[in-house]
């Protein structure tokens, strides 16, 4: 029944890992800002459309 | 002629006849920037949304304070000689195209190597390469498309603004340590004397005590820090018996598990501090779009044009102004400083500064103050004095703006808390000396228990979620509040005082009337057609009043700054502007905006030009004239005062002719007499009458550009809601103080646990969770309901 402690051990392990892991999105600043992903990632598709093609024109005389 | 609209930004484009790609625009810019959208492959801009652009602005000359390495310093966030970083503020940001455009810059010029988007902050976070692209540059090219940024000396260190996201690490680590211990704890609720439990319970024991360890010296130390202030200043605040419980239930659980007397309240003491840190969150919805902290810096610009001795245009920092300097100001700039015209002819907006709306024309040889807005034409001024020691920028020293309102006044938690604590501790006194008689072996067990099941978080929850909640709901009716502490002091109020220019008329609205001899067919359209050809704010009004007439070529055309305009069409000649323009001599001084019309050097008439009043201003003043004194403020003349009279309840006070000083003055001698006072007003000359007030709530016709420092913006759209809005802040007291008394049922059903001495931690860990989320959930539904009732 000793290995209840490799078990705790483990859990406790991937309890801290996912904290982690928390800590690090909060320093990112992932919790700033909680709705312009939401919108950005359903950009994908039309970006997707681009032309090699194309020239770089920028209003500027 | 159909009814078109503009294929970029949605305004009506049936009267201009510019069409490109089969689309129709309003103006050239528009019809530019789709130019350049489909150029570069970004039309699904327009797929994204309808109409999402605005029209560009001419602002060739506008930046050109962008080119002093001092300014640009200052704005970047980051900056290494070839990438820099900056963070520019657009308050064009609506929708979802302003986005995908926005974060597509780098196919309009590739030196932008990424920019992103905050939507709710309105702002776009943009890495360039510096040698290829000047910040000038970047700013032009912004503003082509549309998305002009918004640079005001508030920006000035923006680079160095620090976030606080301790609240998010603080209940990062309460969650984790209450989710580990409710799981560790799991096996004793059920107190099976199961061998390999018995055997390995110790070890679980220990464990969350370190996981609770954290959360007590970690999370909970703005409870400590609050309730030791809160002592300090000899207040019992709410966050004395939560503290006091934290401290007893870590000291009692830790003394079981080293004397091995019982498994201890971890699971208890962290869920506790989750709980009121959830809260703390909830309550914590900011609009981070909207600022309420606004002074003159928001308004002013960063740089200004200095003309040098030997005539050369520079430009310069508004702080690096000096006495003595020559300044160059144009069309549509701010003055920053008092100052003195030198050349040219001003015409002086000082809306922001006395609420008048009538502009002031000004001589060579005038004194100009701070915080016009030039309206024609660039001028040449000569510095009195600087910004800080400027007319405007004075009203700030005033001790009003250092006040802090939220601090001054005992909230409702904080109020009953202090009878709460008294209670509490009495009962766990009498409880203890009860059983120190009868069973001393208990008492110290009764006394911790009553101190640990009456740790008030049902209590300190209620008001958080209802007001986070009725912060929400009115955020969506457009009636945004800088915090929570604003509804009940909303609940409060007995004396409305209200601004008049921009607060009960509208901004972009004014009612015209005619008055002389009938003008004819042929004199009307030539009107139109000489009323098309200025710019005026007046002239454009006018032009919008008159019917529809075919469009005429005219043979003369001549604007005269300041006085009207003169024009000629087949021997017809007509004259519009100031009675002396036209040699008209009035007899009867108004006070109010005129234009005089005269055809062939003969007087016709004049437009006179009356403010028109927001929709449903009377039914609003009806609505509250029962429950509260009613006080208009203006810095306006008495033009309108009979107008007024007829439109409002007779008991509605008047009061003209107020400097920003004087409605201070006067909403601070009104507080003395006991009045709770609720400023509604728009500009920066009621700045100081919103921070005196005990409420003050800026009106604004778009919330995203200016308001100065208050406590809560409303959408003027919603202007005739506000006795709505008063109405529910006095009914969110009200469920608060019903969900008091269902935590108090709560504390009375621990209470008898403990005092009978069989507190055991099973009980703490039902009773606690339960209480808790079921005033979160009455209070949410409470809210929700009165939500409702809104529409």
């Amino acid at each position: 029944m000793s290995v209840i402690y490799i078990l705790l051990a483990i859990s406790i392990v991937v309890a801290v890992g996912f904290f982690i892991a928390f800590i690090m999105a909060v320093k990112k600043g992932q919790y700033d800002d909680s709705y312009t992903p939401s919108v950005r990632m359903l950009f994908e598709d039309e970006i997707v459309k681009e032309k090699p093609n194309k020239t770089i024109l920028t209003k500027k005389d | 002629m159909g009814h078109k609209t503009c294929f970029h930004c949605g305004l009506d484009s049936s009267s201009s006849e510019i069409i490109f790609d089969e689309k129709s625009f309003c103006c050239n810019g528009c019809k530019t920037v789709y130019e350049i959208f489909s150029v570069n492959d970004l039309t699904c801009y327009y797929d994204l949304q309808q109409a999402p652009g605005a029209t560009p602005k001419d602002i060739e000359v506008k930046y050109n304070f962008l080119e002093n390495a001092k300014i640009i310093e200052q704005l970047l966030e980051f900056d290494d000689g070839e990438t820099q970083v900056i963070s520019l503020y657009i308050p064009h940001i609506h929708c979802s195209s302003c986005i995908w455009i926005l974060e597509n810059l780098n196919r309009l010029n590739p030196a932008v190597s990424s920019s992103i988007v905050n939507f709710g902050k309105k702002n776009v976070r943009v890495t360039y390469n510096s040698e290829t692209l000047s910040l000038k540059n970047l700013v032009t090219l912004l503003s082509s498309i549309g998305y002009e940024p918004f640079i005001s000396l508030d920006d000035y260190s923006i680079g160095k603004k620090h976030i606080d996201r301790s609240l998010i690490y603080k209940l990062g680590v309460a969650g984790f340590a209450f989710g580990n211990v409710m799981f560790l704890s799991f096996p004793e609720y059920f107190q099976v004397g199961e061998f390999w439990l018995e055997q390995y319970k110790h070890l679980f024991r220990w464990l969350m005590f370190f996981f609770s360890l954290p959360v007590v010296f970690y999370s909970a130390q703005d409870y400590f820090v609050s309730a030791f202030k809160g002592l300090q200043s000899k207040i019992l605040n709410i966050d004395v018996p939560i503290a006091l419980g934290v401290v007893v239930l870590f000291i009692r659980s830790t003394t079981e598990i080293i004397f091995d007397v019982g498994s201890g309240f971890f699971d208890s003491l962290t869920g506790l501090i989750f709980f009121l840190l959830l809260g703390k969150f909830f309550q914590q919805k900011t609009y981070t779009f909207l600022s309420f902290e606004r002074d003159y810096k928001s308004y002013f610009p960063i740089g200004i044009t200095k003309i040098s001795s030997e005539g050369n245009e520079e430009s310069i920092q508004v702080y690096d102004i000096k006495k003595g300097d020559r300044l160059l100001i144009r069309n549509e700039e701010l003055i920053p400083v008092d100052c003195i015209l030198i050349k040219g002819k001003a015409r002086i907006d000082y809306s922001f500064v006395t609420g008048e709306s009538k502009t002031v024309s000004k001589q060579s040889g005038d004194k100009l103050f701070a915080g016009g807005k030039q309206l024609e034409g660039s001028i040449e001024v000569d510095v009195l004095k600087t910004v800080e020691q400027s007319y405007l920028t004075q009203l700030w020293s005033n001790d009003v703006f250092k006040k802090n309102k939220e601090l001054s006044f005992t909230n409702i938690t904080n109020s009953i808390s202090k009878r709460f604590t008294m209670a509490i501790l009495l009962i766990a006194f009498l409880a203890t000396a009860y059983w120190l008689i009868f069973d001393s072996s208990k008492a110290i067990n009764v006394f911790t228990s009553v101190l640990i099941i009456a740790c008030p978080c049902a209590i300190a929850l209620s008001a958080p979620f209802t007001f986070g909640n009725i912060l929400r709901i009115l955020g969506k009716k457009k009636f945004y509040l800088k915090n929570a502490s604003v509804i009940e002091q909303l609940a409060k109020i007995n004396t409305i005082i209200f601004d008049k220019t921009g607060t009960i008329t509208a901004n972009k609205e004014t009612s015209i009337s005619y008055e002389g001899s009938q003008l004819s067919i042929d004199e009307e359209s030539l009107l139109k057609n000489t009323l098309r050809g200025s710019n005026h704010p007046l002239s454009r009004s006018l032009y919008q009043l008159l019917n529809e007439h075919d469009i005429v070529s005219l043979d003369y055309f001549e604007e005269h700054l300041g006085k009207g305009i003169e024009a000629v069409y087949n021997n017809r000649k007509i004259k519009i502007g100031s009675a002396p323009f036209i040699g008209f001599t009035s007899n009867t001084t108004t006070l109010n905006t005129t234009v005089h019309i005269s055809s062939n050097n003969k007087y016709k008439g004049t437009f006179t030009f009356y403010n028109k009043y927001r929709k449903g201003l009377s039914k609003l003043f009806n609505n509250l004239k029962n429950n509260y004194d009613l006080v208009i403020l203006s810095g306006d003349n008495e033009g309108e005062k009979a107008n007024l009279k007829k439109l409002l309840p007779t008991k509605t006070k008047l009061i003209f002719n107020q400097k920003p000083e004087d409605k201070l003055e006067y909403i601070k001698y009104h507080q003395t007499e006991g009045a709770k006072v609720l400023m509604i007003g728009d500009g920066l000359n009621d700045a100081g009458a919103l921070a005196q007030s005990d409420v003050g709530i800026a009106i604004s016709e778009n919330v995203n550009v200016f308001s100065p420092a208050c406590d809560a913006i409303l959408d003027a759209s919603k202007f005739d809601q506000l006795h709505h809005y008063i109405k529910i802040s006095k009914s969110a007291i009200k469920i608060i103080k019903w969900s008091f008394l269902l935590s108090f049922l709560y504390n009375i059903i621990g209470l008898y646990f403990a005092i009978t001495g069989q507190l055991a931690p099973v009980v703490a860990a039902i009773l606690m969770p339960l209480s808790s989320i079921s005033i979160v959930a009455f209070t949410t539904i409470a809210t929700n309901i009165i939500g409702r009732k809104l529409d």
